[in-house]
């Protein structure tokens, strides 16, 4: 079923383009993952590499963003392996799995819808912030320095996706397209070393859709963040991503370059609605 | 200067005392409300439990000595030494952030998700378990609560204001501990502020009281936040409890007052910190006001329902109330 032809192995490989690809950086092993009688996951492996950008696609329900939640921890999948960095993952809550590095987006948008935008991408630091509670009260001169490094950061990734001119504004009152691009910002605030995006751009206009393509390669780019995404436009996956898995109903059903999973009858049969049976 | 005038300015003065305590619980409603969306009915149950503890740490009672004595036929109910006030406050909150684990680690975590009326509920039963428990670890008699706070009228500020009326007027009467209690509240609203605008866990929990899913995200556990405002809310009872336990007495009567708090968040806004403490000034003012001037027309005894027919007009009029999130209806 699968044509993993180009047989990537653990170690990196250069892409079509002729970017340096790194080693395996996550590994997904025989996951399976059931709702009650829904078997969302269905005995499903697949690999990212280190500075690569990974696409999951798959028609509605076909489990893709399930998988992205197995990933950061909000599902814990019945079956399978987990590995990060050559490690075996114990099952781990979210929040565990955010201090390892691993930042993300939702497919509905989850803001804080009370705060301004600034204040939601310094959310994002938290993770970074060490102080605790009592070091902050009594000693006010490191936390006061921490907090302007933080402020820093946030500040360049605030300009880094054009965003200043609503840096005050409560996320509240933003249209839509501009809440995914703040969602963007706060996971990046994080400094991920492997960067989730749940459809970065559904709902998005031609223009805003450009405009996000082209922030996520400068961020695999300049950052050398890892970036797994869903996206539905195949336009758009085949510009931006190394390599593509496929699912449909829980399963995997090709796996490789944009190219080759074009390529893949399975594919095919799945986009064109051929009845399974 | 009438001195019906004078009277009333006391009047306001001793109602802006007693709205600080009322404030001071309707503190810790807000706090956890805001981070769960739990309405917690045990919070005023917590305040006495707090007070019940600290004078039983700092008078060396034995916990549970009557059941204890009544099933080994034993007769103790004293260690034979007494602590400190400071230590047994921190003691004390040892008890309450115990407490605070407790609850979420056995209740809380387990309806993460419910209806806002099952959680409700939920406190409900917790108030009247701590209650009871209360009551079975520390006994249910009054006590007295002296934790060496300064009490009684201020002969210096009557003395200070007895020129202003008449040869019948002998200056404002005002309790030092009233006066204590106001600062110790501001104190404590002014670093809870501070603590959520600018500390990490304060982030966190803004965060989490904004929206779950993309606290989670951001790498903050539920969990941890949940504990830690109830040990905030525990220590604000704490407060609470030590305030009106040197007041009036340890007694089980502190969970029905502490209800006022109820109507003082009407006023207030349930999320609202300076709500809470207008709503409580408001509301320790009006009673005592009304009471003052149109009581003895109506034949007296209306601090008992003041409160709440002042919270019913404002529910109608607005719901929200003075502070709280403007509540759009979606049409
Ligand atoms: N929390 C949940 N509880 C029960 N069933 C779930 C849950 N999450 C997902 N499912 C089910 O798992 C299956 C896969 O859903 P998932 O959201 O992963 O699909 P998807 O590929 O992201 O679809 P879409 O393109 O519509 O976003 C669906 O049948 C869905 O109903
Ligand atoms: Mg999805």
């Amino acid at each position: 079923m699968s044509d993993n032809s180009q047989d990537i192995s653990q170690g990196g490989y250069t892409t079509v383009d002729g970017r340096k690809i790194g080693g395996v950086m996550m590994e997904m092993k025989n996951i399976t993952l059931r709702f009650g009688g829904v078997v969302a996951i269905s005995d499903i492996s697949f690999n990212i590499h280190e500075g690569e950008i990974r696409a999951i696609i798959g028609p509605n329900g076909a489990g893709k963003s399930s998988m992205l939640n197995v990933i950061s921890g909000f599902y814990n999948p019945q079956e399978g392996e987990v590995w990060f960095h050559g490690a075996k993952r114990p099952n781990m809550r979210p929040y565990q799995v955010a201090e390892q590095g691993i930042a993300r987006t939702f497919q509905n948008i989850a803001l804080f819808e009370g705060m301004s935008v600034l204040d939601n991408v310094m959310t994002g630091r938290l993770t970074k912030m060490k102080s605790g509670m009592f070091a902050q009260a009594l000693w006010k001169g490191k936390a006061e320095q921490e907090e302007f490094e933080n402020r820093e950061v946030v500040e360049k990734i605030i300009d880094f996706l054009e965003i200043q001119a609503i840096r005050k504004t409560p996320v509240a009152r933003l249209p839509y397209g501009l809440k995914k691009r703040v969602e963007l910002a706060r996971a990046l605030a994080a400094e991920p070393k492997l960067l989730l995006l749940d459809e970065p751009m559904a709902g998005m206009n031609v223009e805003e859709k450009e405009d996000m393509s082209r922030f996520i390669l400068d961020v695999n780019d300049e950052f050398g963040t890892t970036i797994a995404l869903i996206e539905h436009d195949m336009g758009v996956v085949m510009d931006l991503s190394d390599r593509v898995v496929v699912m449909d109903y829980g399963r995997k059903i090709g796996d490789g370059t944009p190219a080759e999973v074009l390529a893949n009858q399975d594919v095919i049969d799945a986009y064109l609605g051929v009845s399974h049976d | 200067m009438s001195d019906t005038f004078l009277y009333g300015i006391e009047v306001v003065m001793n109602g802006l005392m007693a709205g600080v305590l009322y404030a001071l619980v309707a503190l810790g409603f807000v706090l956890i409300y805001k981070a769960s969306g739990i309405f917690n009915y045990a919070q005023g149950v917590m305040a006495l439990f707090a007070a019940l503890t600290l004078v039983g740490i700092m008078e060396g009672q034995v916990p549970f000595s009557h059941l204890i004595n009544a099933i080994f036929g034993t007769n103790i109910h004293h260690f034979g030494w007494e602590v400190p006030a400071i230590l047994a406050i921190f003691l004390t909150m040892g008890v309450m952030v115990l407490f605070a684990y407790l609850v979420q680690r056995f209740v809380f975590r387990h309806l993460v998700g419910q209806e806002p009326i099952i959680l409700f509920m939920a406190t409900i039963g917790l108030a009247y378990f701590l209650e009871g428990f209360g009551d079975l670890m520390w006994g249910s008699e009054i006590k007295k609560l002296d934790i060496g706070l300064v009490q009684g009228a201020s002969v210096w500020f009557e003395d200070l204001t007895s020129g202003l009326g008449g040869d019948g007027f002998y200056g404002f009467y005002i309790d030092v501990l009233d006066v204590t209690a106001a600062v110790v509240a501001v104190i404590l609203v002014v670093s809870l502020t501070l603590f959520s605008q600018y500390s990490k866990q304060g982030r966190a929990m803004r965060a989490v009281a904004d929206d779950h899913q993309a606290a989670l995200s951001v790498g903050i556990s539920l969990n941890f936040i949940w504990i830690l405002v109830w040990s905030i809310a525990g220590f604000v009872a704490l407060v609470a409890g030590i305030m009106w336990g040197a007041k009036s007495g340890v007694q089980f009567s502190l969970s029905l007052i502490a209800l006022k708090a109820l109507p003082v968040l009407m006023l207030g806004g349930f999320t609202s910190i300076p709500g809470a403490i207008v709503g409580g000034l408001i509301i320790g003012v009006g009673e005592k006001l009304f009471e003052f001037m149109i009581g003895p027309m109506i034949g007296g005894a209306t601090e008992a329902w003041f409160a709440y027919v002042l919270a019913l007009v404002f529910l109608v009029f607005r719901p929200q109330g003075l502070f709280g999130d403007k509540i759009i209806e979606r049409v």
